[in-house]
């Protein structure tokens, strides 16, 4: 039901209506944001500018206000939803125009015995946003299945998640076989998760500690940038 | 026997008092102070309030226990109780506290997806998980939450039928599947015990 006091997003200027979507996504609304993406899509904007004047832009924010503690998880998810439902309707377009993941592959996963993906989700969520193509490897994931998706994928940056201070030891035995096998040499690794700092991971000699979601997607990045 | 002062999770009060009752210690052998249990969903808050206790707290107690496991904390707790002399929990979490460390490691290895609750969660599930978690407002984040998790263990400090039934409604609530173990007290008990030793009144 339409409210008189309701926006016409079709009615803003492309200034106003970027600056509208980015607080419809802190709202985590997600069917605003849709319809945002399709006008500026149907006003012949390049899927690239919305990704990333639009929708990241917006979750960067987000990711602010949540390290501030104005924003908690719960609101962080919807506004995910939210960025999601704009990135799928941008992800073919920019899939079919060779612009994606210019930046090259992430390979991102959370460690042996962990179950949380939450965080390793939003974090994948950004890269893609920043251009990576994110090769998700779930949940659980042993020493194995890294070096595999190493092997096929020949990723820019390994990414490894973990949530519990238990299973957070695990990134050190990941880095110590990559290391072993001369991987570490070439391959930056990111390591994440609510429970480490970077103490931890100059410790276990990660390449990099990403705070948050947005702080990784700029880290990966600048990683990428100094690599190639 | 000198004061102990034991600096809580308010998730283990009842579990504190229980225990230091069947040692028989007198509020002259112990203090307990409890911080809210809502830290559990921010532990990075929770070394600072730690810290801010314990140094309003200082030279008033011979000894200190910091009632907390590791807690998600990323070794801040630790780096806090070095600094005032103090001590915490062995384990990581309450879980491993409650259930002691190889039985919970059979469990976990059993099933990963094993969502813990003890007493207190079952008791206080409603506020502390579904409304903490936003569950409430959103209950479609259920499966971002809940979607690798296969079932609810309850890990009961206590025999009482009502915080069964309530374990139980929790774990019908998320769709899991509901799984009782009797723990006891577990560790907490010779910690305590450890805390205070000595004659006793």
């Amino acid at each position: 039901m339409s409210d008189e006091n309701d926006i016409i997003l079709d009615d803003l200027s492309d200034e106003d209506l970027v600056e509208q979507m980015k607080d419809d996504l802190y709202d985590g609304m997600a069917d605003e944001v849709r319809e945002g993406t399709q006008i500026l899509l149907r006003r012949g904007w390049q899927a690239g500018d919305i990704l990333s004047e639009a929708l990241v832009e917006g979750m960067r924010i987000v990711g602010i206000d949540f390290r501030d503690g104005t924003l908690f998880v719960p609101e962080v998810l919807q506004c995910a939803g939210a960025m999601k439902s704009g990135m799928e309707l941008l992800r073919p377009i920019l899939a079919s125009t060779g612009s994606r993941a210019s930046l090259g592959k992430f390979v991102i996963g959370t460690v042996k015995g962990d179950i949380h993906d939450i965080g390793k989700n939003l974090v994948g969520m950004m890269l893609e946003g920043a251009g990576f193509e994110v090769i998700d490897l779930g949940i659980n994931n042993p020493v194995e299945n890294y070096l595999a998706a190493i092997d096929k994928h020949q990723p820019a940056v390994l990414g490894m998640s973990a949530l519990l201070t238990t299973t957070m030891p695990y990134m050190g035995v990941v880095i110590e076989e990559l290391d072993k096998r001369g991987i570490l040499k070439t391959l930056p690794v990111m390591v994440g998760g609510a429970p480490l700092n970077q103490e931890f991971a100059d410790a276990i000699g990660a390449t990099q500690y990403g705070r948050d979601a947005a702080v990784s997607a700029e880290l990966a990045r600048a990683l990428v940038g100094r690599n190639h | 026997m000198g004061r102990c002062l034991v600096l809580a999770c308010g998730a283990l009060a009842h579990e504190v008092m229980a225990v230091k009752a069947a040692l028989r210690l007198s509020d002259a052998d112990m203090t307990l102070q409890c911080l809210p249990a809502q830290l559990h969903n921010r532990p990075a808050a929770i070394a600072p309030r730690v810290a801010e206790i314990l140094a309003q707290r200082r030279g008033a107690f011979d000894r200190v226990l910091v009632a907390y496991g590791e807690c998600g904390t990323g070794g801040a707790l630790d780096a806090v109780l070095a600094e005032y002399d103090a001590t915490r929990l062995p384990h990581a979490h309450c879980y491993a506290l409650f259930a002691g460390a190889e039985r919970f490691e059979r469990i976990i290895e059993e099933e990963l997806g094993s969502f813990f609750v003890t007493d207190f969660l079952a008791r206080h599930f409603d506020r502390l998980v579904w409304q903490g978690l936003g569950l409430d407002r959103h209950p479609d984040l259920l499966p971002v939450y809940f979607g690798h998790y296969r079932r609810l263990v309850h890990l009961a400090q206590t025999d009482d039928a009502d915080l069964r039934a309530r374990a139980e409604a929790a774990a019908q609530k998320l769709g899991l599947e509901f799984v009782p173990l009797a723990t006891g007290y577990g560790d907490l008990t010779a910690a305590l015990d450890t805390l205070t030793e000595g004659p006793r009144v």
